[in-house]
């Protein structure tokens, strides 16, 4: 008896020791330092927009139409739009959604896959077979032309956009979180478990799921610039964020007839997508590479 | 021989019961509509008979299982619905615009497989070397960079500050009245190839640059990506091992041993691209006013033109499940393991 519960807190020792193995390769690596703070910085400037923008007022959509379309200038460094409004205020203040939407996107889509891709690879079976089909079902379409079908039915607007996202991407999280699962199910902590009589709800919250954090966490990282990515694309379709909201795909959008003169406007939202997208990226290649969860695929 | 047989006849099953799925959950889609089909079918000034009517005509008023079966009799004969804002059927629309997509997506493709898969064996073969550091900056360039953005900046620096290409569009607009284009197959290039209709060919292969690098770029990155780790991965063996210790050239090893194991990663990647690059180049053609399905798809997904966004999902679903099944045939093809699993 007395061995057991050594073996169940096996996993979670591990978890401590590879918390500050993670930290000390980013350090060490130049560009994963720089993506982390970068990731740091967007969010700090998301939180405190408020306090950083230079119009507060401007960049949550007031207009100004006599400053209409002013080229970058010490006054407004980034230049202003066809409304009249400070662009680094905009985009200041477009960090928000451009963050916070995609990870509320990514946290529920794990809320909904991961327990179900759970239960698959641990029940087996009937239970298995009609969970994968159904996660097959959904991952046979291209997430973004999904997402954006959903997004249409359900009506345009950011929190819709939000939804139809996560409607296309839990599938993900359901097929690694089995995976995961069947390789964990024979571990002998779990056998142990078994043995012992635990529950089986109790087995899958309490050893499986915690154990499966990891593999979910590097998915999370690289799925964070993807989502931020198709949150882009369907702000710039019209489909996301409406205006006077700001919102990085938006902007590029609105900017994008004046593109050949006002380059501006289109220019510095795209360019805050794509340091966020990449410094995810980046991120996620580097914890990919320390964990790479191919090994239980 | 047999396995494999019954390895694609297997898989041709999945696909088909995927497909299944697939007019469901689009069909539900449909119904999940806030506002009553009926209603957008007429216009917002309906009046409650009218909506009546049209609910009799379209058979909203019978139960949704039923609902979904008339949708699939529709299905199989072809009838995808009447488009509500062409007024014309979703089918023969997606007809007529296919072929631009299908062009820019073809040649999109194309430069992706061609310049993805070397670069990303070349950074392999020189691991850790500055052209590999080049390679993988360039490639994670490639998957962070949104399309409709990096259209935008070709447009400002390939159009306005050097002049060298077209803006926008698939043919110069003065061209019908110069070397008019005969239609034979309705792909532009195909077309003035087999009409030897030059200037046209010039023209149209001029407005094809642009597009086709926007959209090629997100695969550029990802199938290099990919092959490179396939390539790392392949390159640890033993087999390589064994071959480099004999003293087979290095060149031989990497681009006849490795690169032949390394191929079938390769493939699912290409053939998850060319699904993404549907989608993608929706955007690009908005960019750059690509008559293709794209702009027809924006309007619709902006109108709630529901039977067009059904029809368009569908066949993005389809074509996507049925590249995945090509994929598996051939991987199941070229190697014999992925076939005895």
């Amino acid at each position: 008896m007395a061995a057991i519960p050594v073996l169940a807190v096996e996993p979670e020792v591990q978890s401590t020791r590879t918390f500050r193995h993670v930290l000390s390769v980013i350090v060490r690596d130049p560009l994963s330092l720089a993506s982390t703070i970068v990731i740091i910085l967007f969010i700090l400037i998301a939180i405190f927009a408020n306090q950083v923008a230079p119009s507060p007022a401007e960049g949550a959509g007031k207009t100004n139409i006599s400053q209409k379309m002013l080229t970058p200038s010490i006054t407004h460094p980034l230049g202003t739009d066809r409304l009249g409004r400070d662009m680094l205020s905009r985009v200041i203040f477009g960090a928000r959604p451009a963050l916070i939407i995609p990870i509320g996107v990514v946290f529920f889509a794990i809320l909904i896959g991961a327990p179900l891709g759970a239960i698959a690879g641990y029940k087996g079976g009937w239970l298995d077979e009609v969970i994968m089909r159904i996660t097959d079902m959904f991952l046979a379409f291209p997430s973004l032309l999904l997402a954006m079908a959903i997004t249409a039915s359900l009506g345009r607007g950011m929190q819709n956009a939000a939804i139809a996202l996560v409607i296309s991407w839990w599938p993900w999280y359901t097929r690694l979180v089995r995976g995961v699962t069947i390789s964990l199910r024979e571990r002998y902590f779990i056998e142990a478990a078994q043995a012992t009589g635990v529950r089986d709800s109790i087995i899958i919250l309490r050893h499986i799921l915690p154990n499966t954090i990891t593999p979910i966490i590097v998915q999370a990282t690289v799925d964070l610039g993807t989502v931020i990515l198709a949150m882009g694309g369907l702000g710039f379709l019209g489909l996301g964020t409406q205006p006077p909201s700001p919102d990085w795909g938006l902007m590029v959008s609105e900017g994008r007839d004046f593109v050949l003169n006002q380059w501006w406007i289109s220019t510095f939202a795209g360019l805050a997508i794509f340091i966020v997208v990449l410094a995810f990226n980046l991120l996620g290649d580097t914890l990919r590479d320390i964990f790479d969860p191919r090994q239980y695929r | 021989m047999l396995h494999k047989l019954e390895f694609i006849l297997r898989r041709l099953l999945t696909s088909l019961l995927v497909l299944i799925g697939v007019s469901i959950i689009t069909f539900l889609l449909a119904r999940v509509v806030p506002t009553d089909p009926a209603e957008l079918y007429i216009g917002p000034k309906a009046r409650a008979d009218q909506i009546a009517l049209v609910r009799e005509q379209l058979g909203l008023n019978k139960p949704l299982p039923i609902q979904y079966l008339i949708y699939m009799r529709d299905l199989l004969h072809g009838n995808l619905g009447i488009s509500i804002g062409t007024k014309r059927p979703v089918l023969q629309e997606i007809k007529d615009r296919a072929p631009a997509t299908i062009e820019l997506l073809f040649t999109g493709m194309l430069l992706a497989v061609l310049i993805g898969i070397p670069l990303g064996v070349l950074s392999a073969r020189w691991q850790g070397k500055p052209l590999d550091i080049v390679v993988r900056s360039v490639s994670i360039v490639g998957v962070s960079m949104p399309a409709f953005y990096l259209g935008l900046m070709f447009q400002i620096l390939f159009f306005r500050n050097l002049h060298w290409l077209p803006l926008t569009g698939d043919v110069s607009s003065d061209l019908r009245f110069t070397n008019p284009l005969q239609m034979v197959t309705h792909f532009v290039l195909l077309d003035a190839l087999l009409t030897h209709n030059w200037v046209a060919l010039k023209d149209a292969a001029w407005h094809l640059v642009l597009p086709a690098i926007t959209l090629a770029a997100y695969p550029i990155g990802l199938i290099a990506r990919m092959t490179r780790a396939a390539m790392l991965e392949v390159l640890e063996q033993d087999y390589i091992r064994t071959a480099r210790a004999y003293g087979i050239k290095d060149v031989i090893i990497t681009y006849l041993y490795a690169l032949k194991n390394a191929i079938s990663p390769t493939l699912t990647v290409v053939g998850l691209t060319i699904a993404l690059s549907l989608t993608g180049a929706f955007f690009v053609e908005a960019i750059f006013n690509w008559p293709g399905l794209g702009e027809f798809t924006v309007r619709a997904l902006l109108n709630i033109d529901y039977p067009a966004i059904m029809g368009i999902t569908l066949f993005g679903a389809t074509a996507y499940v049925i590249i995945n099944l090509v994929v598996d045939v051939l991987q199941a093809w070229i190697d014999p393991r992925i076939s005895l699993k």
